[in-house]
């Protein structure tokens, strides 16, 4: 794998930046090189977030991502924005509770799911983008789920890791929609 | 024969560059016979600023740190916060205090930080030729007030002590002069009354020194002397302004008085290898 | 022995490393995007036993650094384009007092408050002065958070060595990225005794001054003939740079830190079109490394050169003096806190391989 690209893009307190990071973990724990960049600034006060994760088996070249492997996007200026940033053939995962519309483009493959509703059936909307990041997982490869699991023991303090079942339910809740 | 008079070891033997009948070389001494008194010579580091006593760091015997036009209080708070057992001080005229290191002076005082600062005040720029100070008085000529300062066109002077007294963070601050023995020695007072202060971790201090500029105010020495007394004390009373209540044992301990909270932040941070 | 890798920010890199390397100063005063240093600081400062002071003004901060720098020991500062502006000042009385400090610059896109995007527009600022007089800094462009924390690391045991400044420049790319790094065990910290610092006379028969003032011109023509001779020493030895791809290369890109991250995406798709590009990379912007330049101008493959910056072409006019006209110095370059595309630059590879371009660039 080469230069794997994924941005993530919502509105700002969705849990946007950190799904990034777990994405960057999860690949991190399987050896590989590993890249986060976020927006930051004044677009970060309530407006708009997203970050680029690329992942790769070899040194990464840019940390910034304008051609993307996966777009992972939970609004819908987000989703108006990043399509045209995506490589032919390539993924977007969009939150059709908060999307109504579809992507313009027919050279992408879209898959369309339910993620904030299943977030509030588990109780914390932040769990939305970690739905995501289990459809993307499986449907891509781009890190195995026991990877992301195990980097969660690693990077979350003890007293939280009673957290991680719940976590791992988002995760394969999302995971479903890969199929 | 007896010895009955010796040069005081804080100074070096470098001749000051001061005019005739200017307070610089009686404030100078009395801080080299402080450092000297507490055996502090060998420890103490102070800073010199811009401006008449840009020279200072040459005379003064302990190490010495030349700092920018303005900063030698921030330049005093990097020195401090890693040698905090050591009298860290800084001189600094009218100009370079009250005016271009205004913010540096008053954040000093915020921080509490447990510096001694000696001001010497003679309400005008002595180096640069005799502009406008921002402790000049109303109605003073200057090279940059040329008809008088007019507080319509040119503001009012500012009074230092009096407003950094305000500042919870200051813990000792008194205003004294140098025009005559009885004052000299009140001077000396004050300067070890502060050495006491952040002996004892007390906090931030400051010492405003009136001093004349016979040069620029274009006076005799000693008529420079008379119109200090009776135009600067007008605008500038002597005397205490904060921290009055403040006493120290005999071996210079601190007894009593109100203080700003203990400035915890002065680590030790290691030895320099030399 | 390294460390297992874990995932940092770029920033938070920057005073980790900085701990490190035994420096227990750190002054500072807050702008974007360089933050995440101070906060970083503000805990662990304290934690290790060390001085965190936040500052009332960049002007304070950088005479915090000269105070603790005059009294011999290590500090660092950092800040962002305007706020290094505003240290200028002191940083030319640090070079004048010969002093060693670290100085962080994460660059955002100016002029004036400009915008808090990344950018390279303080290249010359960094580079060729600053403030008044005739002094250099050492400038490091890192290219990657774990040579972000190697090089800060480095920068310590150069400016005690030198008794200089040393500049790491990086951007808001550069400071807001996390990436994998790994901690060494135990850092190569240099101990340079420091004869000369204001830390108390102790025992001395002497006191000693530092002091950047010399009225007499002739001694202040001798002092700075001494800070030119050092500056040619540092010229001699600490040039630093990474070449890629350079045997055979037809066209060179030169380019540093960020910048040079997404030409590297560009010269591997510059191959898949048959167009052999390689890349210089100065990792000390100064000293330049122009012998290198120099000697890619002289190969014989190399048709010409392409400077892709964020600004609009600061250090090409090192790299012509490197090429002397030997060979074409094309630009590409963005402003305003905008990076190119990677497709951007390689189509002015293939403009410049079909020879459909005019030297200059896009400006």
């Amino acid at each position: 794998m080469i230069d794997f690209s994924v941005i993530f893009a919502g509105f700002g307190g969705q849990g946007i930046l950190s799904a990034g990071k777990m994405a960057a973990e999860a690949a991190l724990y399987e050896g590989k090189e590993v890249s986060w960049f976020p927006s930051y600034g004044p677009e970060m006060r309530g407006g708009t977030a997203n970050c680029s994760v690329v992942i790769s088996d070899e040194p990464i070249g840019s940390p910034v991502v304008n051609d993307a492997d996966v777009v992972i996007c939970l609004n819908q200026p987000s989703m108006e924005k990043f399509e045209k940033q995506l490589k032919p053939g390539a993924l977007m995962i969009l939150d059709s509770s908060l999307i109504k519309t579809r992507p313009e483009r027919t050279d992408i493959k879209v898959i369309a799911m339910e993620a904030s509703d299943i977030a509030s059936e588990l109780g914390k909307m932040m769990f939305a983008p970690i739905t995501m990041l289990g459809c993307m997982a499986t449907a891509t490869g781009c890190f195995t789920r026991e990877s992301f699991e195990k980097s969660l023991f690693e990077i979350l303090p003890e007293r939280k890791h009673n957290l991680i079942p719940i976590n791992m339910e988002a995760f394969d809740r999302g995971a479903a929609f890969a199929k | 024969m007896a010895v009955v008079f010796e040069p005081t070891k804080g100074l070096t033997d470098k001749p000051f560059h001061y005019c005739p009948g200017c307070c610089h070389g009686i404030i100078h001494r009395l801080v080299a016979e402080t450092l000297v008194a507490n055996d502090a010579l060998e420890t103490a580091v102070g800073v010199a600023s811009v401006g008449c006593t840009y020279n200072s760091y040459e005379y003064i015997a302990c190490d010495m740190v030349q700092a920018a036009h303005g900063r030698a209080p921030a330049v005093a708070t990097g020195i401090k916060r890693n040698l905090k057992d050591s009298f860290v001080f800084t001189y600094q005229g009218d100009g370079d205090l009250a005016s271009i290191g205004t913010a540096e002076i008053v954040h000093a005082a915020a921080r509490s930080e447990n510096i001694t600062v000696i001001f010497v005040n003679n309400a005008v720029y002595g180096m640069t030729s005799g502009q406008m100070a921002p402790t000049t008085l109303v109605g003073q000529v200057t090279t940059t007030s040329p008809w008088g300062r007019d507080p319509s066109y040119q503001g009012y002077p500012i009074n230092v002590s009096e407003f950094l007294s305000n500042l919870a963070g200051a813990a000792y601050i008194e205003r004294v002069c140098v025009t005559d023995f009885k004052n000299i020695q009140n001077a000396k007072r004050a300067i070890q009354k502060a050495f006491n202060v952040q002996k004892n971790k007390l906090g931030f201090s400051l010492v405003e020194v009136l001093s004349t500029c016979p040069t620029n105010w274009g006076k005799e020495p000693l008529a420079a002397m008379d119109w200090l007394k009776e135009n600067m004390e007008k605008q500038y009373p002597l005397g205490c302004y904060k921290g009055a209540d403040i006493t120290f044992d005999a071996d210079g301990k601190y007894v009593s008085g109100a203080i700003p909270a203990t400035n915890n932040n002065c680590v030790n941070v290691g030895e320099v290898k030399k | 022995m390294a460390q297992k890798r874990v995932l940092m920010k770029g920033n938070e890199v920057i005073a980790e490393a900085a701990i490190r390397a035994g420096c227990r100063n750190y002054f500072g005063y807050p702008i974007t995007p360089q933050t995440e240093v101070m906060h970083y600081m503000a805990k662990k400062m304290v934690q290790v036993g060390g001085n965190f002071v936040q500052a009332e003004s960049e002007l304070a901060a950088i005479n915090m650094v000269y105070g603790a720098a005059a009294a011999g020991f290590r500090v660092m500062t950092s800040s962002s384009s305007p706020g290094i502006s505003l240290k200028q000042e002191g940083i030319s009385y640090i070079a004048g007092a010969e002093l060693p400090a670290v100085v962080v610059n994460i660059v955002r896109a100016g002029p004036g408050l400009g915008g808090i995007q990344p950018a390279q527009g303080d290249y010359f600022q960094a580079t060729k002065g600053g403030g008044h007089g005739d002094y250099r800094n050492i400038v490091i462009a890192p290219a990657s958070v774990q040579e972000l924390y190697e090089l800060v690391v480095e920068a310590f045991n150069l400016a005690d060595k030198y008794r200089m400044t040393c500049m790491i420049v990086g951007d808001g790319t550069l400071g807001q990225m996390m990436e994998p790094v790994a901690f060494r065990d135990e850092e190569p910290i240099e101990t340079i005794e420091k004869p000369w610092a204001a830390c108390g006379r102790k025992g001395d028969s002497f006191h000693h001054t530092v002091t950047s003032i010399y009225i007499d011109p002739d001694v202040l023509e001798k002092k700075n003939l001494e800070l030119q001779d050092k500056y040619k020493i540092v010229e001699a030895n600490e040039v630093r740079y990474e070449a890629i791809n350079m045997e055979d290369a037809e066209i060179v890109i030169t380019a540093f830190a960020t910048c040079s991250r997404i030409c590297r995406n560009v010269i591997r798709q510059a191959a898949e079109l048959g167009i052999k590009v390689g890349m210089i990379r100065p990792i000390t912007l100064w000293p330049f490394p122009y012998k290198a330049i120099s000697e890619a101008a002289d190969m014989s493959s190399v048709k010409a050169f392409l400077d892709v910056e964020l600004n609009a072409g600061q250090m090409i006019e090192d790299v012509r003096l490197g090429a002397n006209g030997k060979k074409p110095v094309y630009f590409h370059g963005r402003l305003g806190g905008n990076l190119p595309m990677q497709k951007e630059i390689l189509d002015k590879i293939v403009a410049i391989h079909e020879g459909k371009i005019v030297e200059g660039g896009n400006f």
